[in-house]
């Protein structure tokens, strides 16, 4: 055992140190300058700028939106809501009473704008990462009368904007991405209905 | 349920059983040592590695060096990461300006990524700095998976060899499976994460203000080339808190899909390069079936329960199967399939909280883990795990119908049979001893975010979870405390090294035993009769342990959900 334990030394060390450097600093520095090269704008977080070329945010990434005039985002346990900085669920149990209590608010907000059916469940649960930056397809059409109605615009349009930013996948749900939607909504009604969006 | 909901897992497991030989065939060139067309370019690397740490390929070990070399080596990657993390606050790399990591928190993490565990007791964006990630880190996804393998091919060559003390040399197998296999695979992988969305920059935080007005911070970092090896090694661990939920770890449906083959597709070429090892590819497919009923039966129990939905949601007019802690991308069917591949093969990364899963949805993850993690399993790990079930379904099935009890060619004796419950019985001893200690002592108590029975299965969960090293976690457990980062990090050690020890020196012992053919009074060990019994053993031992628990825990928590009761 003790030949074992010496003729391991050398390698051990060594060997650490090799792969350290190989895995740990040439392949992820190697990998960033392919992906910087290649894919610049994925790699630096798909960020989305307006027109002025402010950053408004990441298409990957979602952001709280809680205005009646957006369609609103899925309740969020990330810090505050939608911190980038601190993702994560609300790790609440199924049969949990502080699951019932932030639940049963949010669902008579929306009985209050007058949703009449069951509410879509994604609308009304918080995501795996608090940072989810789309909606399920019920979720946001549940939403388009109110947004008609603060807008001014005839519901039929948002409800074909929804159609339009729909994304099918054979692999996952279908989903709309939330950013994208309210973006489109802004140029809507701006070009429609000026002077109609109340603040 | 939906159709597209099935045809997602059918699609995934098709595709999965059109790897198995061409992964298999690959591996199988890396067991023998041959040469493949990467030698051109990583060959002088591998030359290289040799001289510097004055190793000969060719010199052949028994199982007691390749033993002491491989923990040997484990050990030091080990301190190497403890010292990093201790270090970061001095060390570049770090844009956010973060501060050394804790005492027992660096203990826990260095372990938890040795053992090829990835728990993780930190959020990894508040934190780990971008060179602890890589060079802390995304080290022991390779090496922890690599040696993984090495292990498996330690075994492979005792059921193959005939009279001989050697089973192979531990540097060159964990050399060249790194180099051959994990690093190309991992830059194809990475390049396609960073194309659909995965940020791969040294960069750290960037300031927006949203469409709304407030100020959101987005944290990038060097993301997609952790992503690539943390599946593809079945190590698990996040960049992020919330893992492959994550926008920026998952973006699409896609990556999804590809991070799920990537957590099972070595696992499943090993089950064949076994075959072919021992000189009958049946032996493999007859492991591997074995491996897709448990699977199949864990994905469809956990989909139709998260379809199913919450019934104390219901009754408030919410309509839907279970989105709480999902994501909309994935929805349900892709997310309760995740959640069962990350569990079958000891990987442990998530897509969902697997804590906000219904009480039944739940289980299945924690009882996949249960099982030892033989079901596909981690890399290496889940094929050294499943042959030790083997050794014992002949050994009671050489009991049951008076035969010698045999296996591809080795007779199965009683120091091989001990050694192997040996191994086995590590796992209920350990996860069921933890559990109870911290579910009566206050530092335990204190640790779940739930009341009630499900606060009893954050428990059960965390501790399983580390014992299988999986890594995944009930995540409302606070789990960085000094107790529970010291005790998990025990769990996670002897669960690793304590199944590889026993498990080598069977290698060593079958080794220097003498080929038996196989004869009319052998036991097939191919077929439906086979199968059933592996199914059967896998289910009894794994399955009987842990039912008490399983009852305290996520039965007694789907009897109240489905009441209505509340905790």
């Amino acid at each position: 055992m003790g030949k074992d334990f010496s003729s391991a030394l050398r390698p051990a060390i060594v060997m650490t140190i090799l792969f350290a450097v190989l895995l740990g600093l040439v392949y992820p520095l190697a990998m960033t300058g392919i992906g910087q090269t290649l894919f610049p704008a994925q790699a630096n977080g798909s960020l989305v700028r307006d027109a002025r070329g402010t950053v408004v945010g990441s298409s990957v990434l979602g952001q709280a939106f809680t205005a009646d005039r957006y369609f609103q985002t899925r309740p969020s346990a990330a810090g505050k809501g939608y911190d980038g900085l601190a993702s994560s669920g609300s790790n609440l149990g199924p049969a949990s009473q502080a699951l019932v209590d932030r639940v049963k608010p949010d669902v008579a907000k929306r009985r209050a704008e007058g949703v009449p059916g069951p509410v879509p469940v994604d609308l009304v649960t918080a995501s795996g990462s608090g940072l989810d930056p789309d909606l399920s397809p019920a979720a946001a059409l549940t939403q388009a009368p109110r947004i008609a109605r603060v807008r001014g615009v005839p519901v039929d349009r948002v409800r074909t904007l929804v159609a339009d930013a729909t994304q099918a996948s054979i692999l996952g749900d279908a989903h709309v991405n939330v950013l994208a939607l309210n973006r489109a909504l802004d140029t809507l009604s701006g070009a429609s209905t000026a002077g109609a969006r109340p603040r | 349920m939906t159709f597209q909901g099935w045809f997602l897992i059918l699609a995934f497991i098709g595709i999965l059983l059109a790897l198995a030989k061409p992964v298999g065939l690959w591996l199988f060139a890396l067991y023998e040592g041959r040469r493949t067309p990467l030698h051109i370019v990583l060959g002088p690397v591998e030359r290289g590695f040799y001289a510097l740490s004055g190793i000969d390929p060719n010199e052949e070990q028994g199982w007691r060096r390749y033993a002491v070399h491989m923990l040997l080596f484990n050990a030091i990657l080990m301190a190497f990461t403890y010292a990093v993390l201790r270090l970061q606050g001095v060390l570049p790399g770090n844009p956010q300006g973060l501060a050394g990591v804790g005492e027992h928190l660096s203990f826990n993490t260095a372990i938890s990524f040795t053992a090829n565990t990835n728990w993780q007791s930190y959020g990894g964006e508040s934190t780990m700095s971008n060179l602890s990630q890589m060079l802390g880190l995304t080290i022991h996804n390779f090496l922890s998976a690599a040696t993984g393998i090495a292990l498996a091919f330690a075994l492979f060559r005792g059921f193959a060899r005939r009279e001989t003390k050697a089973i192979g040399n531990f540097w060159a197998d964990m050399t060249r499976i790194t180099l051959y296999l994990l690093l190309p695979l991992c830059v194809a992988l990475t390049i396609f994460y960073i194309a659909s969305g995965v940020p791969q920059t040294l960069a750290g935080v960037v300031e927006v203000q949203t469409l709304e007005g407030a100020r959101q911070s987005i944290l990038l970092g060097p993301v997609a080339s952790q992503e690539a090896i943390k599946m593809l090694g079945t190590n698990g661990g996040g960049f992020f808190n919330a893992n492959s939920a994550h926008p920026f770890e998952n973006p699409t449906a896609l990556t999804n899909f590809i991070q799920m083959l990537s957590i099972f597709v070595i696992g499943v070429g090993l089950t064949w390069t076994f075959g072919k090892a021992v000189g009958n590819t049946r032996q493999g497919w007859a492991i591997l079936s074995a491996m897709m009923i448990l699977f199949l039966a864990g994905t469809t129990a956990t989909y139709w329960a998260e379809a199913a939905g919450n019934p104390v949601l219901h009754s408030l007019g919410v309509a839907g199967g279970n989105m709480e802690g999902k994501e909309v991308r994935f929805g349900i069917a892709a997310s309760a399939l995740f959640s069962v591949v990350t569990t079958a093969a000891s990987c442990g990364a998530v897509n969902a909280m697997h804590d906000s899963f219904t009480a039944l949805g739940g289980m299945i993850p924690l009882f996949n883990m249960q099982l030892g993690e033989v079901v596909i399993g981690g890399v290496g790990a889940g094929i050294y795990g499943f042959l030790l079930f083997a050794v014992l379904a002949v050994f009671v099935a050489g009991l049951m119908v008076g035969r010698t009890p045999e296996y591809v060619g080795k007779k199965i004796e009683a120091r091989e049979v001990k050694l192997a419950v040996l191994a086995i019985a590590v796992l209920p001893l350990t996860i069921l001893g933890f559990t109870a200690l911290s579910s009566v002592v206050g530092q335990g108590l204190a640790g779940p975010l739930n009341k009630g029975p499900h606060g009893f299965s954050e428990i059960l969960y965390a501790f399983t979870s580390a014992v299988a090293n999986n890594g995944s976690a009930f995540a409302g457990l606070t789990a960085n405390t000094p107790y529970y980062n010291g005790l998990l990090g025990v769990a996670m050690w002897i669960g690793r090294f304590f199944i590889i020890v026993p498990m080598l020196a069977i290698a060593g012992s079958l080794a220097a035993k003498k080929y038996t053919p196989e004869s009319a009074g052998s036991f097939p060990t191919t077929g439906g009769l086979w199968v059933g019994l592996l199914v059967g053993i896998i289910l009894i031992l794994g399955g009987l342990t842990f039912l008490p628990s399983l009852a305290l825990g996520p039965i007694a928590d789907h009897l109240m959900m489905i009441r209505g009761q509340l905790s």
